[in-house]
């Protein structure tokens, strides 16, 4: 059965929106209005809060010397880490995709696995065996190891979609292969490379760990220090509305360029599989990059935590202890992946089923966390609750929600993905045989989003239980998570006693960077039998 | 055995009147096809008719009962309306055997009624499989037992066919007529394909602009459509000239016998349709008598489509009568060479437009 492509136009007004239904999808209104609600509750006590300490503060606040430098730092090491993601994941993603690699399978879920080891593990990885590695290039270097697989898996993805009978047409028309990649297949994967650097820029704009580990200063390690060390929540909430405005910036330079050169997609039968380019006399050199890169982003992090905890098992292990860290990190992870999930579901049934522009509203607000850095979340939430809820301050509730909001995005890209397969041709078609929608909804669509629901609930729980900032900030006062024990300990160059902390956190997030490059590479392989 | 009636059925969309005014009777028991080019609006008849969109007036009645006309409105699930969407649509995650008995309740199910249902399609073998293995072919089947099995007072198909391939098209056509025609259930089938409507159902509806243009028996609009366009869209056609006169049309083929009068006799002069498979050709021998009107009128083959089956000539009518361009269907092996002189004459009544 080929794709049901959706019928209705978008309407213009309410009227229409709604006309074929006899009411409201009540339901579905109030969930959405919840979660873009909670959502810009954060953003709103940031401002309100900077409001308070008078507009004449904040300006003193952030014209200040140390905010320049801190630009400068933020903007250089961005740029830096952006230019040589790019250039490392497209370049691993074409040699892995494109030629006759050998163990091409291997290589394939070697390179995407770093983005299972959380950014401060990576950094407490290198500076746990070398202690000197400080400042812009280690944090260059260990930012760039930990994230270029946010390029690769995008880039590598479209590679292999890619249709070769456009290369072909190219070279067919006289450009020589150098010339037909750089006019047709780049062009091609654009918008892959972009959203790939977009993800990376944001992940550098929300960092704290690994750059306070190698003792960076950028803008979130600031706010932090001022916020937790200082406490000095102005200044914390109006260098906030700066990282705001520099994530945005990127969010907007990204749809400027990307609008530019959309890619052209061929129709699925049209498309035709590239033969794969022979390496030649290049294949040693070419593995020895790939083994460098694979070397360096997993098998320093991976064994320094070996080493540790070969080194930590000769001292006390105190495993009660990780137990019960790792108990507490279970609970609010999982209350955070079913709470994201549920409000994923309104939004994404809005989004597909009932589109107009509010509900389009609705949607963007909610993918609206991507551009938030989880200090920034957890410093509105915290403005919220000390002014209004105290009783929520520093509660597991208050955490909870702060991992929703900052995780909701992967929830509705999830959810909204099943959604768009769940055609409404089968809902009606199950009213039509005679049930009505509550049961249509558990017998039909439920069962048809339940992969999505899975795969939303696993997302946002393994994102949660690897969060690392907003759990400083938020997590309830004398309760320990893997994340705030690792750094406690790590803080104190404890680091035999921090590494099975890490390591665990390392397992939980392992599994879907293997299982998502495992389909990728299936998925292709499967194209290619057809 | 009920009577669908529809009667001036308006429905739109943002900026569009999809439908403006259908009216539409369908026998209890008959299968009527609604035909109409794609974008005509017919898959929204029949959603209002199966209740996934409100009528925005007019009214859809099925034996009496009212379904919707501006104020009750019918739930779908309440209508008892077996709907057969394009392609299908069987629930993915479940076995045939599970869609076929989904709208069964759960006693229903467990009894031998999903299996006589299976039994019926002729699909038994397949009842565990998942949609994802089945053929086109095979998921038609599940969908219209599916549809089939809550006894609907009426059923709705929407394109059965389109998605097959030529020759299972015809089988599984047949296959469902025999099916329908055995159940004797109220079936409206909507389709773009003029052969399919004419040769399947009892009546046929013509949905053009979001009206019902005419709707008739397959021979009655074939031989009496409503105007030229209807008549090219169900087949090729000749319009001729012609002068009437008492019965008949005078024109360049001769006096042909009328089927009608032209309305009320008023008209003197008008055209006439003429199907290319009323036209006989035969070869014209060279000079041997002059050119008699009685014979026909002389010609030359210009351009011959051969279908095995028949062929189509294109012949030139030759000066000094002139006139268009004619279409003459013939028996396959009478295609003749480019460049051949013939007479042509024309058979049986013909209609006026």
């Amino acid at each position: 059965m080929s794709t049901f492509a959706p019928t209705a136009p978008i309407a213009s007004g309410w009227t229409r929106a709604w006309s074929g239904r006899r009411r409201w999808p009540l339901v579905s209104v109030a969930g959405g209005a919840i979660a873009a609600a909670l959502v810009l509750l954060p953003l709103a006590f940031l401002i309100i809060q900077a409001q308070r300490s008078g507009w004449g503060e904040v300006q003193r606040l952030l014209l200040r010397h140390s905010v320049a430098v801190l630009l400068w730092n933020t903007v250089r090491l961005t740029l830096a880490c952006t230019v040589l993601c790019a250039v490392l994941g497209v370049g691993a993603a074409w040699c892995v995709e494109r030629t006759a690699l050998p163990a091409r399978r291997l290589w394939a879920v070697a390179l995407v696995l770093p983005l299972g080891i959380p950014d401060f593990v990576v950094g407490f990885g290198w500076v746990s065996i070398d202690p000197g590695l400080h400042g812009y290039l280690a944090a260059v270097m260990i930012m760039t190891l930990a994230l270029y697989p946010l390029v690769y898996l995008p880039v590598a993805s479209a590679l292999a979609n890619l249709d070769a009978g456009l290369e072909e047409a190219a070279r067919s028309l006289g450009l020589g292969p150098w010339q037909a990649f750089r006019k047709v297949t780049l062009r091609q994967i654009s918008p892959a490379v972009l959203g790939g650097c977009l993800l990376v820029t944001l992940a550098l704009l929300a960092e704290y760990g690994a750059f306070e580990i190698v003792q960076y200063r950028t803008f979130t390690v600031e706010i932090f220090t001022e916020f937790k060390l200082g406490f000095d929540t102005a200044a914390a909430c109006a260098l906030s509305l700066v990282l705001v405005l520099l994530s945005v910036a990127a969010l907007g330079g990204e749809l400027a360029l990307a609008g530019r050169g959309r890619a052209w997609r061929a129709g699925p039968g049209a498309r035709r599989i590239a033969p794969r380019i022979a390496l030649g006399r290049l294949s040693a050199p070419v593995l020895a990059g790939l083994s460098a890169l694979g070397g360096l982003a997993l098998g320093v992090p991976l064994g320094a935590l070996v080493y540790w905890m070969l080194r930590g098992s000769s001292t006390t292990l105190p495993s009660a202890s990780i137990l019960a860290a790792a108990g507490h990190t279970a609970e609010y992870s999982a209350g955070a992946a079913v709470l994201s999930t549920v409000l994923a579901v309104p939004v994404s049934a809005l989004a597909i089923r009932h589109r107009n522009r509010v509900t389009v509203l609705i949607e963007r607000l909610a993918y609206l966390p991507m551009a938030l850095p989880g200090l920034v979340i957890a410093l509105g939430l915290v403005a919220f609750s000390v002014r209004y809820a105290f009783a929520l301050y520093q509660s597991a509730l208050e955490l909870i929600v702060a991992y929703s909001i900052l995780f909701l995005p992967l929830a509705v890209v999830g959810v909204r993905s099943a959604m768009g397969q769940a055609s409404p041709r089968l809902e009606e078609v199950g009213r039509s045989l005679g049930c009505r929608p509550a049961t249509v909804w558990r017998r039909v669509t439920l069962p048809l989003i339940a992969p999505g629901l899975g795969a939303a609930f696993a997302l946002v729980f393994i994102s949660s239980a690897t969060e690392l900032t907003a759990t400083l900030l938020l997590h309830p006062t004398g309760v320990n998570t893997l994340a705030t024990q690792f750094w406690a300990y790590t803080s104190e160059l404890s680091y035999g006693a921090a590494a099975p902390y890490a390591a665990l956190m390392v397992a939980i997030s392992a599994i879907p960077a293997y299982v998502i490059s495992r389909r990728m590479t299936t998925l292709a392989r499967g194209e290619r039998a057809r | 055995m009920s009577r669908l009636s529809v009667s001036d059925l308006w429905k739109g969309y943002a900026s569009t009147e999809v439908l403006q005014g259908v009216d539409l009777e369908v026998h209890a028991g008959s299968l009527t096809a609604v035909l109409g080019l794609s974008g005509c609006g017919k898959t929204t008849l029949l959603r209002v008719i199966a209740g996934f969109e409100r009528a925005e007036r007019g009214s859809v009645s099925l034996a009496d009962r009212t379904l919707d006309d501006g104020r009750t409105y019918v739930p779908p699930e309440k209508r008892c309306v077996g709907y057969v969407p394009q392609e299908g649509a069987l629930f993915p995650h479940l076995t045939v055997e599970a869609n076929v008995g989904f709208g069964l309740s759960r006693r229903e199910r467990r009894g031998d009624a999903v299996a006589e249902l299976l039994e019926m399609v002729g699909i038994a073998p397949l009842a565990r499989r998942l949609p994802h293995e089945l053929s086109g072919g095979e998921r038609q089947r599940v969908a219209l037992a599916r549809a089939l099995a809550r006894r609907p007072h009426a059923l709705l198909l929407d394109e059965p066919f389109s998605s097959l391939d030529a020759s299972l098209r015809t089988r599984v056509r047949e296959e469902v007529h025999a099916l329908l025609r055995e159940q004797g259930v109220t079936t409206v089938l909507v389709t773009h394909d003029q052969e399919e409507a004419l040769s399947l159902a009892d009546t046929v509806a013509v949905l053009r602009d979001g009206r019902i243009i005419q709707q008739g028996a397959p021979a009655e609009l074939y031989e009496r459509p409503a105007d030229q366009r209807l008549a090219r869209f169900l087949g090729a056609v000749n319009v001729i000239d012609a002068e009437f006169e008492d019965g008949t049309a005078r024109t360049t083929l001769g006096a042909l016998e009328l089927r009608d009068d032209p309305a009320s006799g008023g008209a003197a002069a008008g055209v006439v349709m003429v199907r290319p498979e009323q036209l006989d050709v035969r070869l014209r021998e060279e000079g041997a008598h002059g050119e008699s009107s009685a014979a026909g009128l002389g010609g030359r083959v210009e351009r011959c489509r051969y279908y095995g089956h028949d062929a189509l000539l294109h012949i030139r009518p030759e000066e000094p009568s002139g006139g268009e361009m004619l279409l003459a269907r013939v028996h396959g092996e009478q295609a003749l060479p480019v460049g051949t002189r013939v007479t042509v004459a024309a058979r049986g009544p013909v209609t006026p437009l």
